[in-house]
């Protein structure tokens, strides 16, 4: 992957670390959550960087396929599926040991879907669903296709909103831990603050890995001849159409993969989260990271989450993000990390070299 | 049994017939022209051999194989492999990996091996590397490897392109009028290049406006004049063909 983005990581996993130190010197562990909340949503964002920035494809319907991740797993990790004791699909699934016996506070009966079954339902569906949307909508191009993806995520956030199986407007709460291996689980408890932290970003890192290799790999290369020339892409024998779509259910997949942990982090899901506002958000931040990079986007991203869930914004905080996509459209189209802001600075106070210091991934 | 064979191929845009029934071939190892005046229709025939656009009528075989309407990214993989007339390098990448996504058919590595960056993939990718260095080298263009290949000049930006069509190691390359934008000494440069690449055993389709640099390296021309076929034959025969004298430079009794 190239050895400046390898520094890179290393660095980043240094900060990371330095990072939980400092907040257990300070004591100020509490910025830990808004911490692992952030890089759970970074993850979304990355991948919305591959679609954007790569593809050169844009989708307003990721908060859709996040909420579907979030929404399917914590269904069926919280639903009672004791309610059907006669129906043959319960018991069947019952037998191959898909569903969990349990108790509730009261001790009822409970029967609930495993986490990791749940896991690979949300993550199935999204797939199912990412290939379904992508086939015919990605034949579309510019603002035809932002628009129907946006149409995409109305559904999704309508549904979460009306169908009682989600929780209707409540959202659904009371959604276990995430048990992942030796004792690690994700959950909001405050024992598991730290481990928690680092789980989230362990994840963000694993998936920024997946990513600055592909886009490195012959298919990164032919991704970024299709943003060029589509024409002369297909030419050299570059399947353009599965490319994108591949592509497009590659960054639903983050979206899910975020929506699930982030959803058993927190132990509930509501409609919001599968919102058009969360999806502006999303393509807010790619922009303002430069859209085809993964390192400027990931730097705000996380920020710009962080400050947002410690309530910097107030009550304004859509509109703040609102703002930011106006701001960057007008003046800084190709990212704020393409303004070359040091040079600039410096360039009346002496010979300013005309040499950008551009990274490409 | 020829490479390419066009047979009586049409297309109309609306009422306007670009190209009707036009029907010839192209045997192994040949430089085979197609030339006409402006609005002749070389672009549009060129376009439906390569699968940009789709024939109303007629059938182009390969190999003895129809391939009209085929996707384009198909019949690249074939091996027909094409440059554009406006070159659409692609922007942003440099000489070296224009070049390298000509090789996408002579390798394989998709979204998981890339992803997981795993090792057929990163040695395949070398290779891919290594090749597409030789052709650069082959072609005396090595020293621009690791420019933005859209910051080249003109001529070098062609040279560029035609390294990055026959990275593709094709049996047929199709060249959209290359002498377009070139200056003259840029011109005998090309005419020179399309030599050597015939002599790798490279079968060469080209539409093209220029015409000494048709009447030089040419085996056999096809002569277009609004969508049909008005002559075909060796370029001496052309030179001396009254019809396409008369298309080129007009007939007097008509003024």
């Amino acid at each position: 992957m190239g050895f400046k983005n390898i520094l890179i990581l290393v660095g980043l996993s240094l900060l990371v670390v330095v990072t939980q130190q400092v907040t257990q010197w300070t004591d100020t562990t509490f910025y830990l959550t808004q911490l692992t909340m952030a890089a759970y949503y970074s993850i979304v964002i990355i991948g919305l960087c591959l679609v954007m920035g790569y593809a050169g494809q844009i989708s307003l319907g990721h908060a859709g396929f996040f909420g579907i991740g979030g929404y399917v797993s914590a269904a069926l990790t919280t639903h009672n599926f004791a309610q059907y004791p006669d129906n043959p699909v319960i018991m069947s699934l019952q037998k191959v040991g898909l569903l969990v016996a349990g108790q509730d506070l009261y001790g009822g009966d409970l029967l609930t879907f495993g986490p990791w079954t749940a896991f690979l339902a949300a993550i199935g569906l999204t797939v199912l669903i990412a290939f379904a949307i992508g086939i015919p909508v990605l034949k579309l191009k510019g603002h035809y296709l932002a628009m129907a993806t946006l149409g995409f995520g109305t559904i999704i956030y309508r549904i979460a909103l009306a169908s009682a199986f989600f929780g209707e407007a409540d959202g659904i709460s009371g959604v276990p831990g995430f048990p992942l291996f030796s004792g690690l689980e994700i959950s909001g408890s405050f024992s598991a603050r730290v481990a928690n932290y680092y789980i989230a970003w362990g994840i963000l890192l694993i998936g920024l890995i997946l990513l600055l290799n592909l886009i490195r790999s012959r298919v990164g290369r032919a991704l970024r001849a299709i943003h060029a020339s589509e024409e002369a892409a297909e030419a050299m024998g570059v399947n353009a159409a599965r490319y994108k779509l591949y592509t497009f259910v590659i960054s639903a997949v983050f979206a899910a993969v975020a929506g699930i942990f982030l959803t058993h982090y927190n132990g509930g899901i509501g409609p919001s989260e599968a919102g058009i506002m969360k999806s502006v958000r999303y393509v807010a931040l790619v922009a303002i990271g430069g859209m085809a990079s993964v390192w400027g986007t990931l730097t705000l991203g996380t920020l710009l989450n962080f400050m947002s869930l410690r309530g910097m914004f107030g009550s304004y905080d859509d509109a703040f993000f609102g703002l930011i996509l106006i701001v960057i459209m007008l003046f800084a189209p190709n990212g704020i990390f393409r303004l070359h802001l040091w040079q600039r600075l410096r360039a009346p106070f002496g010979k300013s070299s005309p040499g950008s210091t551009e990274d490409e991934s | 049994m020829a490479l390419l064979d066009i047979q009586l191929l049409s297309k109309s845009f609306g009422g306007l017939q670009a190209v009707g029934e036009v029907s010839f071939s192209v045997p192994q190892g040949a430089i085979k022209a197609v030339i006409g005046p402006n609005g002749a229709g070389k672009t549009t025939l060129f376009n439906l051999i390569t699968g940009n656009l789709r024939s109303d009528s007629g059938k182009v075989l390969f190999q003895e194989r129809p391939i009209q309407n085929m996707p384009s990214h198909k019949i690249a993989a074939l091996g027909l492999s094409r440059t554009f007339q406006n070159i659409k390098m692609f922007h942003g990448m440099t000489a070296l990996e224009n070049v390298m996504v000509g090789r996408h058919t002579m390798s394989r590595a998709g979204f998981w091996g890339g992803m997981l960056n795993l090792p057929w993939a990163r040695r395949e990718e070398k290779e891919i590397r290594a090749k597409s260095l030789e052709l650069l080298e082959r072609l005396g263009i090595e020293k621009l490897a690791d420019n933005d290949a859209a910051s080249l000049a003109f001529g070098q930006q062609r040279a560029v392109e035609l390294a990055r069509a026959l990275a593709s190691e094709p049996t047929v390359l199709l060249l959209d009028e290359p002498a377009a934008g070139l200056n003259i000494y840029e011109t005998a440069e090309l005419a020179r290049l399309i030599c050597t690449i015939r002599d790798m055993g490279i079968t060469i389709v080209l539409v093209e406006h220029d015409m000494s640099l048709v009447m030089d390296i040419s085996d056999d021309i096809v002569v277009l004049s609004f969508g049909q076929k008005i002559a075909e034959g060796t370029p001496t025969e052309i030179q001396g063909n009254k019809e396409v004298i008369q298309v080129y430079l007009g007939d007097d009794s008509d003024a």
